[in-house]
């Protein structure tokens, strides 16, 4: 038996107070969506969740370490009680053991949480708080339809950090209306606060919002490309100028306190998404491990797996997806938390596995988005997958170069080629050099800025050079 | 059915009328052409489907005849059975070599008009060749059935054309069928039979032949002299090639076999041959071992009057462009092509037209029928250019233009008879004008319609003229051209330059007044059509070593997702693999990856109408002086 690499888990948390016009997650502002799928009973659901995907797992074969990461995304997870995040995380470690000093971070809207909330936060063992603070000018959080002052994310954020927690802020960039000024000034703003770290996103406009649609029919602005390239390097002078330092495209972070849960993500170690619409990802076994606790320093160091880990036949590149009407059928099946399948089910669903079940490739699945239908399918005692894939090796490499090649860590040649067989032309290389898009380090390629900026070019001309 | 009696090859000539029908697009010939062959009873009602003679996918689609098929039919009159040949022809003007051909092998012409419309500068044309011919003309107008029918009118505008009597002018209807019963007796009464001389040597005229993939090719004739007899050898006159004729039949209205073939009659030879090549549309036909000493007159062969280049957008795909082409061809005397090659696309070939519509469709049925991805460039005709030292050469595609002094350049003219209400004579000659066309004389057809007669370039009508002179007449006006010889003309080729490299699928030959708003629109739509990069590229269009217009792309500056986190990741890598499927329709021109739908689109033609265009014209056109 070998070790599997770092795992992690995503809690999802589909509930907001008010849906913003920009955003397109999966989240419900009804309090009661049907089904049981309440916010009062939200954390017995994802619990739920969590003892089925033990089970899947061990059916699977795959034995993961203790968990090395929580993180609670949403929606707004800050809505619930604190205590109900509480239980998530006491159940996640009564199942799968928490590693010592593990990361456990819950996104928070700065209008729900204050002083109390955070205390019985640290009680539960948060040591992490990301706040969507979005903007500090005004009439920027207005078009993105925030409620909260920036008032509230400074009292917030320095409460977090008198009780000894590690605070991030989220900012968006590129707004319709946000000028340069505008966003120098919500960068100075997160300065001032003084936290370790930063995640700033340029504004991803996504055509069935309510921003969306408005920027489609011209009554807002459409943001600008270009512009948003300025404020991107705005932002990456100022962050670096006050001791963050980048090491992934959106994020900065003094050394240290990079957030270990993303890195996990871009280093394509394994995680458990608990909660409707949430991906979950096990790495192949052949596929390289990554060691818990590094830094992006040096990152990569990873022990050798020995293969047949998990109970395998190499089948490859199989997805199958749940109608989303088999999800909904009100079942009352007693006998929860036991997989109950049916011989059509499709493979990931199979309590006892067949021979496809027991891949060895890397597995990404996702759960059904709509918190009614997720809720049924549990009281089945099924998994709450909407689908899941199994990915080709070829798929697998495009992963590691597209994630790799965001982070400061960046893309190891030599372990590629040793992984996959496969190296980058040196032709490429150089022109990529030459264009001031990559440097090297040692036997690593990383983005320049410039190369983050056309980061998609970067991946794409590897790729290709790949593929030749 | 009932029985036929007189039987292909033994009819006398006394019994036998051939006809055929001169109508414009969508004035009906096929809906009536369809009546008669019901009425003849040689279609079983349940059989019938509309347009039965037009058998092509493009044919039925479009509605128009490419290629003429006939039918033999049976009609009995006042107790005689008369034996009809119906010949169907195009009712294109890139066709009208083909109709005369087909017009040869008839002694009568039904002239239809649309009794909603009036004639058409075409059908004109037709009439014009049909009267030369000295063919018996029977004037109807059809679609009397519909409201906006205005019989009267056209039919005095028909009488005065022709000079017939008002009611000689038939009405019929064939959607209805009112009136085609006497419009075929009609005919039998006014046709006049074949006179050739049954006992002379054989001489048939090939007005047609299509190739069919099992049987090769079926070549359509009408005998004129003696017989041709199955088992005996067959000479094309004209390429003095000898065949033995595999099967010889009529059309009634599917392919019957026959022994033989007699004068006057009208059928369809097989040789085995898989090449339309060899068997050309106005060669004679004769009897090998008693051949005729004179072939039919009248020969010639089909001149191309426009050249396009086509590419297959994925190069690979060459030798099946090739073999299409070859495929085509057995089907499509009028095409000619010959290998070319592009800096920007490629492998190609160069290939001549008769005219746009057949450029057309020979480019639709590359891709309908051949499954072929193709880029075709912009259309162009030929020059003779004339160079200082005396030297000449001949310009079939922009890329050709010699470098240095040219001392003279003559394009193609043509005759352009333009049919409009007279409303629209202002826009016409406004739109002739600008197309550097020289007004002849105009006559009135009627009080309210006006045929306009220009001398003008070729090159002007094959871009975008017929598409604009149909807008500013809301559709009303109609053209028709012949060839007018040559004459010289002030042209220059511009350049289309791409991060400063020549991009030689975009030069054209231009007119010297024409080369600031070509440069200036084509600079523009490529800069809309090529995806930023992340350098900055600019595009300029020339002159020789003049940059007459210019356009910047500017550099591609973020491009990045701005998340990737648990679920982004599936769909960022699909994103990618997407982009990489895209990409594969992408052309590098130098560093410069252009979509192919930019070849496509910026080779399409379009009217500069929006300020900015203009305004910089005007400043090219300006700072030129």
């Amino acid at each position: 038996m070998g070790e599997r690499p770092p795992f992690e888990v995503y809690i999802h948390v589909p509930f907001c107070l008010r849906r913003c016009g920009y955003c397109d997650f999966n989240t419900y502002t009804a309090t009661d969506l049907g089904g049981g799928a309440s916010r009062k009973h939200y954390a017995d659901l994802a619990i739920r969740e969590m003892e089925l995907s033990k089970a899947w797992q061990e059916s699977r074969g795959i034995v993961e370490p203790a968990i090395s990461s929580i993180f609670f995304g949403g929606g707004t997870p800050t809505i619930l009680p604190p205590d109900d995040l509480g239980r998530m995380v006491r159940a996640a470690r009564d199942l799968w053991g928490l590693e010592d000093g593990a990361e456990i971070t819950t996104e928070a809207n700065p209008d729900t949480v204050d002083a109390a909330y955070l205390e019985t936060l640290i009680q539960d063992g948060f040591t992490r708080v990301s706040f969507g603070m979005q903007s500090a000018v005004p009439h920027v959080l207005k078009t993105l339809d925030r409620t909260h002052t920036p008032a509230n994310v400074t009292a917030n954020v320095e409460t977090a950090r008198a009780l000894g927690l590690e605070a991030s802020v989220d900012l968006i960039y590129g707004t319709p209306g946000e000028s340069l000024a505008d966003w120098r000034t919500s960068l100075e703003a997160a300065i001032d606060l003084g936290v370790d770290h930063v995640s700033a996103y340029a504004l991803t406009l996504e055509p069935t919002t309510k921003m969306g649609r408005a920027v489609a029919t011209g009554r807002m602005p459409r943001p600008n490309d270009d512009d948003e390239a300025a404020m991107y390097e705005l932002a990456d002078d100022l962050l670096t100028g006050a001791g963050l330092d980048w090491y992934e495209i959106s994020n900065w972070a003094r050394p240290g306190h990079e957030c270990r849960h993303n890195l996990g993500y871009w280093r394509n170690v394994d995680w458990a998404g608990i909660g409707p619409g949430a991906h979950s990802h096990y790495l192949s076994v052949e596929a390289e491990p990554v060691k818990a606790g590094s830094t992006c320093e040096d990152g990569t160091g990873e022990s050798a797996l020995s293969p047949g880990f998990r109970r395998t036949l190499p089948v490859e590149g199989r997805e199958h997806v749940l109608p989303e009407s088999q999800g909904k059928g009100d079942a009352d099946l007693p006998s929860p938390f036991k997989m109950n399948s049916y011989p059509l089910d499709p493979w990931w669903q199979q309590s006892v596995p067949g021979a496809e079940g027991l891949t060895r490739a890397s597995i990404r699945s996702w759960d059904i988005r709509h918190p009614r239908a997720w809720a049924s399918t549990m009281l089945r005692g099924l998994i709450p997958w909407q689908g899941a894939e199994t990915l080709t090796s070829s798929q697998d490499l495009e992963e590691t170069v597209m994630l790799r090649l965001r982070m400061r860590e960046g893309l190891d040649l030599e372990k590629l080629e040793t992984r996959t067989g496969f190296r980058p032309s040196p032709g490429t290389i150089d022109d990529l050099i030459n264009q001031g898009l990559i440097h090297t380090d040692g036997s690593r390629i990383v983005a320049t800025r410039q190369g983050r900026l056309l980061n998609d070019l970067v991946i794409e001309r590897i790729l290709e050079s790949i593929d030749a | 059915m009932e029985h036929v009696k007189n039987q292909p090859g033994f009819t006398d000539q006394s019994l036998i009328r051939n006809f055929c029908i001169i109508a414009h697009i969508d004035h009906g010939k096929s809906t009536v052409a369809d009546r008669i062959l019901q009425l003849s009873g040689i279609v079983p009602q349940r059989e019938m489907h509309d347009r039965f003679l037009d058998r092509m996918d493009i044919e039925q689609e479009r509605g128009i005849t490419i290629k003429s098929q006939a039918v033999r039919l049976p009609w009995v009159k006042d107790g005689t059975e008369y034996t009809l040949g119906m010949i169907d022809t195009p009712g294109h003007v890139d066709f009208t070599y083909e109709v005369s051909r087909a017009l040869e092998a008839c002694e009568g012409a039904v002239l239809l008009v649309d009794a909603t419309q009036g004639i058409e500068a075409q059908t004109l044309s037709n009439l014009y060749m049909a009267l030369d011919d000295d063919l018996t003309i029977i004037p109807v107008l059809n679609k009397i059935d519909l409201p906006s029918a205005e019989p009267d009118k056209h039919a005095e505008e028909i009488a005065n054309l022709i000079g017939c009597d008002l009611d000689q002018v038939l009405r019929v209807s064939g959607k209805t069928g009112e009136g085609v019963h006497e419009l075929v007796d009609r005919i039998v009464e006014e046709v006049p039979p074949p006179q050739g001389d049954p006992k002379a040597p054989a001489r048939a005229l090939i007005f047609d032949s299509v190739y069919d993939s099992y049987r090769g090719i079926v070549t359509y004739i009408r005998m004129m002299d003696g017989e041709l007899k199955t088992r005996r050898k067959i000479r094309m006159m004209s390429l003095g090639t000898v065949h033995d004729p595999i099967e010889l039949g009529v059309i009634s209205p599917d392919m019957i076999p026959t022994k033989a073939l007699g004068a006057g009659e009208v059928g369809y030879v097989i040789t085995g041959v898989k090449d339309v090549s060899q068997s050309k549309v106005g060669d004679t036909v004769t009897d090998e071992a008693r051949p005729a000493d004179e072939p039919l007159p009248g020969y010639q062969d089909p001149q191309p009057m426009v050249y396009s280049g086509l590419f297959p957008i994925d190069n690979a795909q060459f030798p099946e462009l090739r073999d299409a082409l070859d495929k085509l061809k057995l089907n499509d005397a009028a095409l000619v092509y010959e290998p070319e090659t592009s800096v920007a696309l490629g492998f190609g070939f160069r290939c001549g037209f008769l005219g746009l519509l057949h450029m057309e469709i020979v480019t639709e049925r590359l891709s309908r029928e051949f499954d072929m991805d193709l880029i075709a460039t912009a259309p162009n005709v030929t020059y003779q250019v004339t160079m200082e030292d005396g030297t000449e050469l001949l310009v079939k595609n922009p890329s050709e233009f010699p470098e240095g002094k040219v001392k003279k350049i003559t394009e193609p003219v043509v005759n352009a008879d333009i049919i409009t209400p007279k409303e629209f004579i202002g826009s016409v000659m406004e739109l002739c004008q600008d197309h550097r066309g020289q007004m002849g004389t105009m006559e009135y057809l009627s009080p309210d319609r006006v045929e306009m007669h220009y001398t003008m370039p070729l090159a002007e009508i094959v871009f975008d003229f017929f598409d604009q002179l149909k807008s500013r007449t809301k559709g009303y006006a109609s053209l028709d051209y012949q060839s007018a010889g040559s004459r010289s003309a002030d042209l220059v080729k511009v350049d289309i330059l791409i991060q400063g490299e020549k991009i030689d699928a975009f030069s054209a030959i231009v007119h010297k007044d024409k080369a600031y708003s070509y440069g200036v629109m084509m600079t523009k739509k490529l800069r809309r059509l090529i995806p930023r990069q992340q350098f900055e590229i600019p595009i300029q269009a020339a002159i020789g070593s003049r940059i007459i217009a210019r356009e910047t792309i500017s550099a591609l500056r973020k491009d990045v997702l701005a998340k990737c986190y648990g679920g982004d990741i599936t769909r960022k890598r699909k994103l990618l693999e997407k982009q990489k499927a895209g990409k594969k329709r992408m052309k590098m021109l130098g560093h410069v990856q252009v979509p192919q739908e930019a070849f496509i689109a910026a080779l399409s033609t379009e009217q500069a109408t929006d300020r900015d265009t203009k305004d910089k014209i005007r400043a090219a056109a300006k700072k030129e002086g």
